[in-house]
């Protein structure tokens, strides 16, 4: 690649072979090993010799090479750094290696580590959560950098989730090319013919340039795909050698592409005007969104049109998509008395209007409908753009009546209009008094949640419930952040929490790949720390020891976060598939010293996690077992988060 | 990688049973315990009070009639029990220790929940 043209100036494998020979002279001058060479006698040598001019002068005075650059000229890495810079490109969490040690070395000298600055991260997979979770907080994306074969491995698992999420993540890797002058070893071992092949099933694109100005076209190309809906990540695999070697001046002069965002794609008119003609007749619509707000303008939208219509939303939840304060919000059984069904940027839409249960005679399940036979489904999703084959997220196929290959957020403003001039004149007191009827049902529906909360109140283990509402109980004054829920806590923050605002939750990590949540709620606080908001997550304890030393980039880089442990001391989702076998086989499960079956505890012995914490830095506390002692101890956290550290709470917890 | 599926709820109740030849003393005790051990708190809580994995089982749990037949037959997301895998002693057991759990307080009473 561009290794072809090394021969023009002194090559990154031209110079370290001068290095070699070099330190030969040092040792033994070359006038004397030639002399020894061909007479075959060694002449008796004194045991210290004093220095001849070239080595003294190699000691003590400055090379020329050096004076300047050893390379000659400007590193290439330099000009890539350039154009990183043009992006506004804040954070690089990256785990540093030699196949990018170039870029590594412009962006902390020649750049001087600001936009991007580069955060010490030690696992591939935490660099792209955290860029993940930083993208959901601050609606800007990261770039992480991931060396060659095994740092895009370990990364995999992490895009994986950016892309089901369809959250941007920049992934520049590392890669040496040229093998007939790369190192040999590891650096080979650590090569790939076509590396981005790795990922390419779940990046929405990626590229190798081989040249500066191709890296240029390339990287702000990546920038603006990865920024259009539906958003994924991309990714650039980086030469080593290009990285290394100087800008060349074959009579092209550089330059940086200008990044124009793209407009989102947004429905088309008829389908809209159809979709606007349902509503407006329907006598139950039920609006359904999952990823469907991009911004606190989503928000607003959807509250919008549900309010035209007073029809009931179901927040999936992907997103902070509708106020949970609000009298039209519902829980996801609304859909069963619905005649029309709006569905928002939806993962799942089978699964929204249909049931599958993990039982029935041959053990494959059995599917249901939710639905009334005629129920008319429309559905706006940017994601009918962006399928591939081989990974099944796009899910089970599902029918519908009108079918927008379109981002919702941005095909709102269009229906909201529609729907306006859509609805009969005769149709508004029916429609008002749907309104009446919602505030009812709301009502009743939040004192049924409260009373459940109540069960099992005073618990030890401590109630999922009681966690969740005591860590509330010291964050509500602040301008907080649900920055990530891993595990499961019965959905109890959106369920019990005032969630209004778009930054009050950043929705699940997308593909369900366990890891998620500690990286990325780290990466988000480190967005809303530059916001000024709080974070706080709740910490599953399966999750966190997938990559624990994020938590050490957390207190290195002063990135505060309030953790509060979901410690159930188990994988509880993997309990009941053991149990379900086993039942499934007439068998009793086998837990052998522990509370469930073999292989799905984490217990014998218990993680101190806030032991884990405190060797990394974070100020930490527990395990908190005494429902009493959990208000107290959240809120020593908290005054240490609000101090700019992180802090965490070990909490031991019921399964759910 | 482990993938994290979307929990399924679970239901498991429990309650009085006569066993073969007999009627048998259920043993509220002998229920808590065996309610761990059959893993029926990891979807339903310690407490039985539920959660998305299954819904709760006390207070008042269903009449041991229909709770035996439900875990014997369930086809729903909770997976049937045997008698192989749970007896019908430790079926009726854990339905004495589900009719122990007290009612909670009003959550009008819990100043976190009456906000």
């Amino acid at each position: 690649m561009s290794r072809k043209h090394s021969h023009a100036a002194v090559s990154r494998r031209k110079f370290l072979a001068g290095v070699a020979v070099a330190s030969g002279a040092t040792a033994v001058p070359p006038a004397k090993a030639a002399t020894s060479a061909s007479t075959g006698a060694a002449p008796r040598m004194p045991s210290a010799l004093p220095p001849t001019a070239h080595v003294a002068a190699a000691e003590i005075g400055t090379p020329n090479e050096l004076s300047t650059s050893r390379i000659g000229g400007v590193p290439g890495s330099d000009f890539m750094v350039d154009v990183i810079k043009t992006l506004d490109i804040k954070y690089v969490p990256s785990n540093c290696a030699s196949s990018y040690r170039g870029i590594h070395e412009s962006l902390i000298n020649y750049g001087r580590n600001t936009m991007p600055e580069f955060l010490t991260c030690t696992h591939e997979e935490s660099g792209v959560g955290m860029a993940h979770g930083y993208f959901k907080a601050a609606g800007k994306p990261l770039m992480t950098l991931c060396h060659g074969t095994v740092g895009l491995q370990h990364a995999a698992m992490a895009v994986y989730n950016a892309w089901c999420d369809r959250v941007p993540v920049i992934i520049v890797g590392g890669n040496d090319l040229d093998a007939a002058h790369r190192p040999p070893g590891v650096p080979t071992f650590h090569s790939a013919q076509d590396i981005n092949a790795l990922i390419r099933d779940f990046t929405k694109w990626d590229d190798t340039p081989v040249s500066l100005q191709h890296f240029a076209q390339s990287f702000v190309r990546a920038y603006k795909i990865a920024m259009t809906p539906p958003r994924g990540p991309v990714a650039i695999s980086l030469d080593a050698g290009l990285q290394q070697e100087p800008i060349r001046n074959n009579g092209e002069k550089l330059s940086i592409p200008r990044y124009v965002p793209t407009s989102p794609p947004q429905g088309d008119s008829g389908a809209v005007k159809e979709a606007a003609r349902l509503l407006a007749n329907a006598q139950n619509p039920v609006i359904v969104a999952d990823r469907l707000a991009r911004s606190e303008n989503g928000v607003r939208l959807l509250v919008q049109l549900a309010e035209l219509l007073q029809a009931q939303v179901i927040d999936q939840g992907g997103r902070m998509n509708f106020p949970k304060t609000h009298y039209l919000s519902r829980p996801p059984t609304a859909v069963s008395n619905a005649d029309v069904i709006l569905g928002l940027e939806l993962a799942d839409f089978w699964a929204t209007v249909n049931g599958w249960t993990d039982n029935g005679e041959h053990g494959i399940g059995v599917n249901s409908t939710r639905t009334k036979p005629d129920t008319k489904l429309i559905s706006i999703n940017s994601s009918e753009l962006l399928t591939k084959a081989n990974y099944q997220d796009f899910q089970r196929f599902q029918p519908v009546d009108v079918a927008m290959p379109a981002d919702a957020e941005a095909t709102l403003p269009a229906l909201i209009e529609a729907v306006k001039a859509a609805i009969p004149a005769d149709r508004k007191s029916d429609i008002e008094k749907r309104g009446e009827a919602a505030r009812k049902a709301y009502a009743e529906q939040r004192a049924r949640t409260k009373q459940a909360a109540a069960l099992a109140w005073d618990a030890s283990p401590i109630s999922t419930a009681r966690l969740v509402m005591e860590t509330w109980a010291q964050i509500k004054d602040l301008d907080w952040s649900l920055v990530a829920s891993s595990g499961n806590v019965s959905n109890w923050p959106s369920r019990l929490w005032p969630m209004e605002k778009h930054s009050h939750w950043l929705g699940p990590s997308g593909g369900y790949g366990v890891g998620y949540g500690a990286p990325a709620s780290v990466g988000a606080a480190l967005a809303n720390r530059d916001l000024g908001r709080f974070s706080v997550s709740i910490q599953s304890d399966g999750d966190l020891m997938y990559a624990p030393g994020v938590l050490w980039t957390a207190a290195r880089h002063k990135i505060p976060l309030l953790a509060v442990m979901h410690n159930n001391r188990g994988y509880h989702q993997e309990v009941m598939h053991v149990q379900r076998m086993s039942n499934f086989r007439n068998r009793v499960a086998s837990l052998g010293n522990d509370m469930g079956p073999i292989g799905t505890r984490i217990e014998n012995p218990d993680i101190e996690y806030h032991k884990l914490a405190e060797s990394m830095g974070w100020w930490a506390k527990g395990p908190i077992t005494d429902p009493v002692q959990l208000g107290p101890a959240i809120k020593e956290a908290v005054a240490v988060v609000k101090s700019g550290q992180p802090a965490l709470v070990n909490v031991w917890t019921q399964p759910r | 990688m482990r993938l994290f599926r979307m929990g399924v709820p679970v239901v498991l109740a429990a309650g009085l049973f006569l066993s073969c030849g007999g009627a048998f003393a259920a043993s509220a005790e002998k229920g808590k315990t065996a309610y761990m051990q059959h893993g029926c708190w990891q979807c339903h809580g310690t407490q039985a009070q539920g959660g998305v994995t299954g819904p709760k089982l006390a207070p008042e749990p269903m009449p041991i009639e229909i709770f035996t037949n439900f875990v014997r037959t369930s086809n729903r997301a909770m997976p049937p029990y045997p008698k192989a895998v749970l007896s019908n002693d430790d079926l009726a057991d854990i339905h004495a220790y589900l009719q122990t759990i007290p009612k909670p307080a009003d959550y009008k009473s819990i100043p976190l929940l009456n906000q």
